[in-house]
C-alpha cells in the first residue's frame, strides 16, 4: 500500500481521563475507498477514537493524519468537518425542532458562515440534492415531519442522510443499527455498502450479524489498542478476541 | 397563514395602540372623555422600551439558548449615551450655569470636560454611541466567551458579573457619569422640551416604530437559514460543529445584534423617564427582563413584547395598590411561570388553537 | 492619687539609696522661681535630677498650674482647700495672700520637660508595670535631661522587659543629647532599629544634625525598617485576604454542594445566609430575655439552630420547587430567583427593612498584635470557623452514610437508584445540607456585616464567582478559589480602591473563565459533556 492511498493514519494515540487510559498507543490505517468495521467490548475506546479523529478530544500523544499531511490534532471540529470527515453519533442526534427537510438543508455542503446563511435562499440545486438524499435514506414521505417526531430507526437514517448531504470523504458511523429491526438492519448494511462505493467509511458496531453482512476488514479494539484485525472470519477465530469479546 | 396573522396582529397592536394614545393626547382637551393624560404616554413609552429589551433577551435566550443575566447593561449603556447627549443640551440652564460642564462635574470641582464626553452634544454621534458602545462591549465579551465555549449557567453567571462590575463602576463619581445620581434634569431633545406633551407623544410613537422595526429584523433573522442554525445551536450545539458550523460565530452575531437593539431601547427610554442612573445596571433588572420573556413565551417574538407589557403593567398596578406585595407577586410569578407555564402566555394561545 | 503616692514612694527610695544633693535642689527651686521660661524649664530638669524628696509633688503642681511664686521668688503650692503650703517642705505657709502670688507659667517646652521629669521620677516605682509605663513615657519624650535618671534606674532594674524599654528610652534620649559621642549614638540607633515600631521610625526620620556616620546608620535603619514595614503590610494584606476568603468560603461552601454536587443553581442561596443571620438575631433576643447568664455563648446556640432552620427551609424548597426542575438549570435559576425575592420580602415584613443589631460577644471583640500585625478577634474566629465548617463538611461527605450516598448519586444517579438508594431523599438532604451550611455562614456574617434583608444579595455573586473559579464539585477547589479571590481583592484594594479592586477582580474572573471554562479543578471524563 502506498502512502498516497492512505486516507486516515493513527499512530501511537494515547488518551487519558483522570488516570484512565481510554486509548493506549492506538494505531490504525485506513485506505481511500475502504470500509472498516471496528468492534470491541464496552470501554474499548471505540467512541474515544472517533472523538480523537473528529477533534472533540485532543490526544495526549500520538499522530493523527488525514490524507497525507493534514494533522487532525491541530484543528478543531468545524475545520475537520470542512476537511471532509462526517460523523454519526451513537445516540442519534438530529435537530429535533426542525423538519427532516430543514435538517438536510442545514447539513448540505456549502458556505457555513453567518453572513451567507442570513441571506441564503433555497436554490434548485439544493432542492435536487435534498430530494436525492431523501430517496437514498427512504425518508421521502417524512420530509415535513419534525426530526424529534421520527422513530429511532428513522432518526438513524436521517443522521446518515445528513452525513451524505455533507458530502464527506470519510464517514464515521457509530452504532448505526442500534435499536433497529432486522429488516432495517439489512437495509442499513445495504445503504452503507452503497455509500462506500464513493466514500470511505468507518463503522463502529456491536451487532456481529450486521458486521458480517458488511463483509469488510474488521479491527477489534480492547483496552484502548488494537487486539486483532483482518477479515471477520479471521478475527472470529482469534482466541484473544473470543476471550475478551465474543465469548465461547 | 397562522404566522402571518400573528405578525400583523403584533405589528398593528404595537404600533396602533401607541399611535392612538398619542393622537388622543394631542387632539383632545384635558378633561374630555377620550383624553389620554400625558403620564399615560410616558408610561406606555417606558413599556415599549422594556419590550425592546425583552425582545433582545428573547432573541438570544429563546433562539440561541444564551440566558443573559446582564442584558440590562446594554440597555443602560444605550441609555447613558442618550443621557450624555441630553446633559450637554442643558447648556447654561444648569444650577451652576456652566455652559461646558454638567452640574455634577462642577460640583466635583472638575475644570474640563473629560475626553469621552466629547461629541455627545451632537445628536447623531450620541445615537451612534448608543449603538456602538453596547455593540462593541457585546462583541468583545461574546468573542471571548463563545470562543472558549463558555455555555449554560456559567455564561449566565459571567453575564451577571459583567453587569455587576458595570454597576460598581458607574457608582463611582470619578467615572464621570454622575455617580450615584446618574444623569437627570434634562431640558430638551433636538430643540424640543423633553417634558412637553407633544415631545412625549412623538417619543412614544418613535419607540413604537423602533419596536416594530426591531420585531421585523428579529423575525427576518429567526426565519432565515441563519435562524434555523441558531435553533440547532441552541438545542445541540456540539452537533453543529461536526457539521462544519462554527456555533460561536452564530452566537456572536445574534448576541451583538441583541445588544445593539437593547442599547437603542435604552436610548429611547431615557428621555421618556427623564433619568438614567447606575441602578439600571443592577443584576435584578436583567433577571426581571428574563421573566418578561418567560411570561410572554420564550422563543416567540410576539410573546416577548406581550410579556414585557403585561408584567410591567402588573408592576405599575401593584406598586400603586399594594406596594409591599409586589415582590411577593414577582417572586411567585417567577416560580409559577417556570413550573406551570414553560411556554408562557403564547403557549396558552397555541394550546387553545390546537384544541379547537 | 495612686501615681502621686507611687512617685513619692519612689523618691523616698531614691533618697534612701543616695544622699540628697541638697545644693542642686536649692538651685533648682531657685531656678523655678525665677521668671522666664528657660529658667523654669531648667528648674524642672534640675529638680528631677536632684533627688529632692518633694520633686514629684512640686513638678506635679507645676503641671496642674498650682505652683505659685511670690515677689521673693519663694515657691508655694495651692492645696485643694485653696490654702498654700511651702513648696520646698510642705509646711503650711502662713501669712501668704493669694493676691501677692503669681502662677508659674508653662509653655510647651516646659510641658515636655515636665512629662519627662515625671516619667523619670516614676522610673523608680516599685511595681514593674508603672516603671514600664514610665520608661515608655520617657522614650516618647526623648529628652536628654532624663538621661541621668535613666542611668540610675537602669543600674537597679532587675525586670528584663522593663530594662529593655529603659534602654530604648535611653537610646532615644541619647540621640537627642547634643553632647553624646558618636559611638554611643550609633549604638543607640541600633537599639531603636531593633525596636522598630512606627513611632520609632518617625523619631529616627526626624533626627537631623547628626554626625555623618550616625546619619548613615539612621538611613540604613530607616531602610531596613521600611522593608520590614512592607513585609508586615504584605502579611496584613494576606491576613485581611484570608479573612475575606474565609467569609467567601463560608458563603460559597453551601453553594458548592448544591451547584457542584447537584448541578442546581440556587439563586436563593444568599437568602439562606440571610436567614441564618436572622436566626442569630432571634436567638440573641430570646436569650437576653430568658437566659441572660448564657448570653455570652449565644452564638454557640445560634450556629446549630441556624443550620437546622435553613437546612429545613432547604429541604422544603427542594421538595416543593427544585425537584420539578431537574435537568433544566436555567429554569431553576429563574425559579430560585423568584424564591429569593419572596424570602427577602418575607423577612422584611417580619423584621422590618432596617438593620438589626446582632451583638458581638466580648470574647470575640478586640484585637491582638503580633509583630506588626493587627489581628482582630472576630476575623480570627471566622477563619477558625470556616476551617471547622470545611473540615466537618469534608468529613461528612467522606465518612458518613449520607455522604457516601450523595457521592454515589452525583456520580451515577440511575445506578445509585438501582442499588436501592432513595435518590429523591438524597437530593433533598443534599440541598438541605448546602442550605444549612449557608445558614451557619449567616451566623458568622452577622458578626461582620449588617443584618438586613439584603444581606444575602451582597454575597451571591461573589459566591458564584468562587464556585465557578474553583471548579465545580470540588471543595478544595472552592477553598482555593475563595482564598485566592479574597487575597487578590485585598492586595488590589490599596492600589486601586475597594470598588475598583472588586471590578478588577470581576474582570479578571471573566477573563479567567475564558481560559479555563470549567474552573481551576474541573471534572474530567465523558460524563462532563452531557
Amino acid at each position: 500500500m502506498s502512502e498516497a492511498d492512505t486516507l486516515l493514519y493513527l499512530d501511537g494515540v494515547t488518551v487519558t481521563f483522570d488516570g484512565f487510559r481510554a486509548l493506549n498507543a492506538l494505531s490504525l490505517v485506513l485506505e481511500k475507498g475502504e470500509m472498516r468495521a471496528v468492534i470491541g467490548p464496552n470501554g474499548a475506546g471505540k467512541t474515544t477514537m472517533m472523538d480523537v479523529i473528529t477533534g472533540k478530544t485532543r490526544p495526549d500523544t500520538g499522530t493523527v493524519l488525514f490524507g497525507t499531511d493534514t494533522d487532525l490534532t491541530k484543528v478543531d471540529e468545524p475545520a475537520i468537518a470542512a476537511l471532509g470527515i462526517g460523523r454519526k453519533f451513537q445516540k442519534p442526534t438530529v435537530f429535533e425542532p426542525h423538519t427532516v427537510w430543514d435538517n438536510l438543508l442545514l447539513a448540505l455542503a456549502g458556505d457555513r458562515r453567518p453572513r451567507f446563511s442570513l441571506w441564503a435562499k433555497e436554490t434548485a440545486a439544493e432542492r435536487e440534492k435534498i430530494e436525492s438524499v431523501l430517496e437514498i435514506v427512504r425518508l421521502k414521505d417524512h420530509r415535513d415531519r419534525r426530526g424529534g417526531d421520527l422513530s429511532h430507526g428513522q432518526k438513524q437514517w436521517l443522521e446518515i442522510g445528513m452525513l451524505l448531504a455533507q458530502e464527506p470523504q470519510l464517514l464515521l458511523v457509530d452504532e448505526p443499527v442500534a435499536g433497529m429491526t432486522d429488516a432495517e438492519t439489512e437495509q442499513t448494511a445495504e445503504l452503507l455498502r452503497a455509500i462506500n462505493r464513493t466514500r470511505s467509511v468507518v463503522v463502529v458496531e456491536h451487532d456481529m450479524a450486521f458486521v458480517r453482512a458488511l463483509d469488510v476488514k474488521v479491527t477489534v479494539l480492547h483496552e484502548g489498542s488494537v487486539l486483532s484485525d483482518g477479515s471477520i472470519d479471521h478475527v472470529s477465530a482469534d482466541p484473544r478476541v473470543i476471550e475478551v469479546y465474543l465469548g465461547r | 397563514m397562522k404566522t402571518d396573522r400573528t405578525l400583523w396582529l403584533t405589528l398593528s397592536l404595537t404600533f396602533g395602540i401607541p399611535l392612538v394614545l398619542a393622537v388622543l393626547n394631542q387632539v383632545t382637551e384635558a378633561g374630555a372623555a377620550l383624553h389620554v393624560p400625558t403620564y399615560v404616554l410616558a408610561l406606555a413609552g417606558k413599556y415599549l422600551c422594556f419590550a425592546m429589551l425583552a425582545l433582545a433577551v428573547d432573541l438570544v435566550w429563546g433562539f440561541a439558548g444564551i440566558l443573559s443575566l446582564g442584558h440590562a447593561a446594554f440597555f443602560a449603556l444605550g441609555g447613558y449615551a442618550m443621557g450624555m447627549y441630553l446633559m450637554r443640551q442643558i447648556g447654561t440652564r444648569g444650577v451652576y450655569g456652566n455652559a461646558m460642564l454638567p452640574d455634577f462635574m462642577v460640583f466635583l470641582g472638575w475644570k474640563a470636560l473629560p475626553w469621552y464626553w466629547y461629541g455627545f452634544e451632537w445628536f447623531p454621534f450620541a445615537i451612534l454611541m448608543a449603538v456602538l458602545v453596547p455593540g462593541l462591549l457585546a462583541m468583545g465579551f461574546g468573542w471571548l466567551a463563545f470562543r472558549s465555549r463558555v455555555t449554560g449557567v456559567y455564561l449566565s453567571i459571567i453575564t451577571q458579573a459583567l453587569t455587576y462590575a458595570l454597576l460598581l463602576a458607574f457608582f463611582r463619581n470619578d467615572m464621570g457619569f454622575g455617580g450615584n445620581n446618574g444623569l437627570t434634569d434634562f431640558k430638551d431633545i433636538l430643540g424640543f422640551p423633553v417634558q412637553a406633551d407633544a415631545t412625549r407623544a412623538v417619543l412614544l410613537v418613535t419607540s413604537a416604530l423602533f419596536l416594530c422595526l426591531q420585531f421585523l429584523v428579529a423575525r427576518f433573522v429567526v426565519g432565515s437559514r441563519f435562524g434555523k442554525m441558531l435553533i440547532a445551536v441552541r438545542d445541540t450545539e456540539s452537533r453543529t460543529r461536526f457539521l462544519g458550523y462554527r456555533p460561536e460565530s452564530y452566537k456572536l452575531v445574534v448576541w451583538v445584534l441583541s445588544a445593539v437593539t437593547a442599547g437603542i431601547g435604552g436610548a429611547l427610554y431615557v428621555p421618556q423617564v427623564g433619568i438614567i442612573n447606575p441602578s439600571e445596571f443592577a443584576p435584578a433588572n436583567s433577571i426581571e427582563a428574563v421573566i418578561w420573556v418567560a411570561v410572554g413565551g420564550r422563543g416567540t417574538l410576539s410573546g416577548a413584547i406581550l410579556g414585557a407589557i403585561l408584567v410591567n403593567f402588573g408592576k405599575t398596578w401593584f406598586t400603586g395598590a399594594l406596594p409591599e406585595f409586589w415582590l411577593y407577586a414577582l417572586g411567585a410569578l417567577f416560580i409559577f411561570v417556570t413550573l406551570f407555564l414553560p411556554k408562557g402566555v403564547m403557549g396558552l394561545f397555541a394550546m387553545r388553537r390546537t384544541r379547537t | 492619687m495612686r501615681r502621686l503616692f507611687a512617685a513619692l514612694l519612689a523618691i523616698a527610695l531614691l533618697v534612701l539609696a543616695q544622699p540628697c544633693r541638697a545644693d542642686q535642689a536649692e538651685d533648682a527651686l531657685t531656678a523655678l522661681g525665677t521668671p522666664g521660661f528657660d529658667n523654669v524649664r531648667e528648674g524642672v530638669e534640675q529638680l528631677a535630677a536632684s533627688g529632692h524628696p518633694r520633686a514629684a509633688v512640686i513638678i506635679g503642681a507645676l503641671q496642674s498650674g498650682l505652683l505659685f511664686v511670690n515677689a521673693e521668688q519663694a515657691l508655694f503650692i495651692k492645696q485643694s482647700d485653696d490654702a498654700f503650703v511651702s513648696a520646698g517642705d510642705g509646711t503650711a505657709a502662713t501669712g501668704v495672700a493669694a493676691e501677692d502670688l503669681k502662677q508659674v507659667r508653662v509653655n510647651n517646652g516646659i510641658r515636655n520637660a515636665i512629662e519627662a521629669a515625671l516619667g523619670a521620677l516614676r522610673l523608680f516605682a516599685p511595681d514593674a508595670p508603672t516603671r514600664l509605663e514610665a520608661a515608655e513615657a520617657v522614650y516618647k519624650a526623648h529628652d536628654p535631661a532624663a538621661l541621668p535618671a535613666l542611668d540610675q534606674a537602669l543600674a537597679k532594674e532587675a525586670n528584663a522587659g522593663v530594662k529593655k524599654r529603659m534602654l530604648e528610652a535611653r537610646a532615644a534620649a541619647l540621640l537627642s543629647a547634643p553632647d553624646a559621642v558618636e559611638a554611643d549614638r550609633i549604638a543607640a540607633v541600633a537599639v531603636l532599629r531593633a525596636r522598630g515600631d512606627i513611632d520609632t521610625r518617625g523619631y529616627l526620620a526626624s533626627l537631623t544634625d547628626q554626625p555623618p556616620a550616625v546619619a548613615a546608620a539612621i538611613t540604613a535603619a530607616l531602610t531596613s525598617l521600611d522593608r520590614l514595614a512592607q513585609i508586615w503590610s504584605v502579611a496584613q494584606s494576606v491576613y485581611y485576604g484570608l479573612s475575606l476568603g474565609s467569609v467567601l468560603l463560608l458563603a460559597a461552601a453551601g453553594l458548592a454542594i448544591t451547584f457542584g454536587v447537584m448541578g442546581v443553581i440556587n439563586m436563593a442561596h444568599g437568602e439562606m445566609v440571610m436567614i441564618g443571620a436572622y436566626v442569630t438575631f432571634v436567638v440573641q433576643q430570646f436569650m437576653r430575655e430568658h437566659t441572660p447568664g448564657l448570653y455570652g455563648a449565644s452564638l454557640l446556640f445560634a450556629i446549630p439552630l441556624a443550620f437546622l432552620v435553613t437546612g429545613a427551609v432547604g429541604v422544603a424548597v427542594e421538595r416543593c420547587l427544585i425537584r420539578f426542575l431537574y435537568g433544566r438549570p436555567l429554569e431553576t435559576l429563574l425559579a430560585t430567583w423568584g424564591l429569593s425575592l419572596g424570602l427577602q420580602q418575607a423577612v422584611r415584613s417580619i423584621f422590618g427593612a432596617n438593620n438589626r443589631d446582632v451583638d458581638t460577644p466580648p470574647w470575640m471583640s478586640g484585637a491582638t498584635e503580633v509583630g506588626g500585625l493587627t489581628l482582630t478577634w472576630n476575623r480570627m474566629y471566622i477563619i477558625l470557623f470556616a476551617i471547622i465548617v470545611l473540615a466537618a463538611l469534608m468529613a461528612a461527605l467522606r465518612y458518613t452514610a449520607l455522604g457516601l450516598r450523595m457521592r454515589a448519586v452525583t456520580q451515577n444517579r440511575r445506578m445509585a437508584a438501582a442499588m436501592g438508594i432513595r435518590t429523591p431523599w438524597i437530593d433533598a438532604l443534599t440541598f438541605g445540607l448546602g442550605s444549612g451550611v449557608a445558614g451557619m455562614a449567616g451566623v458568622a456574617l452577622s458578626q461582620i456585616d449588617n443584618v438586613s434583608p439584603n444581606l444575602g444579595q451582597g454575597y451571591i455573586i461573589d459566591s458564584f464567582m468562587v464556585v465557578v473559579f474553583g471548579g465545580v464539585g470540588n471543595l478544595w477547589g472552592t477553598t482555593l478559589g475563595a482564598l485566592t479571590l479574597g487575597i487578590v481583592n485585598k492586595f488590589l484594594e490599596p492600589l486601586a480602591g475597594a470598588v475598583m479592586a472588586k471590578i478588577v477582580v470581576l474582570v479578571l474572573l471573566i477573563l479567567f473563565i475564558q481560559r479555563r471554562p470549567r474552573g481551576m479543578f474541573p471534572l474530567k471524563g465523558r460524563a462532563v459533556e452531557s
